[in-house]
């Protein structure tokens, strides 16, 4: 084995793992010792970390569905990075929430029904153009950076220490989401309006992630949140949306597995292959 | 440290990063520590992103290398905590980086308290070709997550930087 030019290193396979990333994947956790810490609530551990899963796997796939569709390649490899680091977030919440309740983080992601699903409803719909994508991607990852630095304290060491590795990936993803939307809505007529008719019809959907809900162990306060959108907001000239919160279902939404209706397309699509063959390895 | 685990070290610090193979992963402050635990070598291994597929590579090519060199029981442990900074990157990494024209990245901001928005460009980055300060950014991201894409405008050529993080 010659270490001088490091591209032959990478080519003397000797075993299965360079296929693709190996035959199956790893478990995201592997390595780590994931025990649940004394006097902590298993259950509720779990459903928290899925709910928290579910947000990024499910905004993840919305996102990853742009892919070829975006306006330039430098847009198309940023939204991919984002999209990717989401799954990454995704894979090991999801097995955060696989160690109690002993499923693996693929049938949690591929084998619940609609109903099981813990995500908001801020991530279900598709974009109709790419002032929606900033606009969410701006909401979301605004949201989700308050919500994870409260968490890096947590008291499992292992989501704690998820959500910490997540705040300086998210903080990179609300920079970009930022200066888009900065860009579009300092722009041109055209532009402006666009940007403030996807955050007017985004908004009803921004309540919901700060209701107190029993499933979350930690509630990302809204004050950072509300700092960082008006610092954006008067950057872009664009006016703060006053629409009012999208109504729940008997006063129940995302969290309580309450979804809207174009998430059952975008679940039978993200499931449709684990589903069709569902011994297949990869 | 012993003999043996001086040994184990210096074999799993030579296993290159699968994404920039001019680098190893001590270079890159992946490979957090190596231990001798009952006779087994432990060696602990950092995730750089969450999304990053090449963990699971470093993970084999490390117990193989350890294998190869005649190590019987080899265990790779991933940490989590703390996360994984550009900052770990070591000096001769940051020589090779630009060595390979890929500019290394600049000391990362602290996360400690509120984190503002950024609105105004990154700060410059050096051009690993010419030298130069006056580069622009021309894509937050590249062809892999740790990396953004630039151009100088001295030299007028393309290069990638390692964001900092």
């Amino acid at each position: 084995m010659s270490d001088d030019n490091p591209y032959d290193i990478l080519a003397d396979a000797t075993d299965d793992h360079r296929w693709a990333f190996g035959t199956g994947f790893a478990d995201a956790l592997a390595g780590i010792d994931t025990s649940i810490p004394d006097g902590m609530d298993a259950g509720a551990l779990a459903t928290f970390c899925l709910a928290l899963g579910d947000d990024a796997l499910v905004y993840s796939h919305r996102l990853q569905q742009w892919m070829t569709r975006l306006p330039e390649l430098e847009e198309e490899t940023a939204v991919a990075n984002i999209a990717l680091d989401l799954l990454g977030q995704a894979r090991l919440l999801l097995s955060r929430a696989g160690t109690v309740l002993e499923r693996t983080e693929d049938e949690l992601a591929f084998f619940r029904s609609e109903q099981e699903f813990r995500n908001v409803r801020l991530v279900e719909h598709a974009d109709a153009d790419f002032a929606q994508l900033v606009a969410r991607l701006l909401v979301f990852s605004s949201w989700r950076l308050e919500l994870l630095q409260e968490l890096a304290a947590f008291a499992d060491p292992v989501l704690a220490a998820i959500a910490a590795k997540g705040v300086n990936e998210v903080t990179y993803h609300r920079d970009y989401a930022a200066q888009w939307v900065v860009r579009l809505g300092d722009g041109t007529e055209l532009s402006k309006q666009r940007m403030q008719a996807a955050l007017d019809a985004l908004w009803p959907l921004v309540d919901e992630l700060f209701r107190p809900d029993p499933i979350d162990l930690v509630t990302a306060p809204r004050a950072g949140f509300d700092v960082a959108i008006e610092t954006v907001l008067a950057t872009a000239a664009l006016d703060r949306p006053q629409a009012a919160p999208r109504a729940m279902v008997g006063g129940r939404s995302g969290r309580d597995g309450v979804h809207t209706e174009s998430f059952g397309h975008l679940l039978a699509e993200l499931q449709s292959v684990a589903r069709t063959y569902p011994d297949a390895t990869w | 440290m012993s003999a043996a685990t001086s040994r184990a070290w210096a074999v799993a610090a030579a296993t290159p990063d699968p994404e920039l193979p001019q680098l190893t992963v001590a270079d890159l402050g992946i490979l957090r520590a190596v231990d001798d635990a009952d006779g087994c070598v432990v060696a602990t291994i950092t995730p750089t992103y969450s999304g990053c597929p090449a963990l699971r590579e470093i993970s084999a090519d490390l117990e193989h290398r350890l294998r190869a060199a005649g190590f019987k029981r080899v265990e790779v442990r991933a940490q989590l905590s703390p996360p994984w900074t550009t900052d770990w990157i070591t000096p001769a990494g940051r020589r090779k980086l630009a060595a390979a024209g890929i500019a290394p990245p600049a000391p990362a901001r602290r996360t400690s308290g509120p984190i503002p928005v950024t609105l105004e460009p990154r700060r410059a980055v050096t051009c690993p070709h010419c030298g130069s300060a006056a580069t622009v950014e021309t894509a937050a991201f590249s062809a892999t997550a740790c990396k953004a894409l630039y151009r100088c405008r001295s030299c007028a050529e393309p290069f990638e930087a390692v964001k900092s993080l």
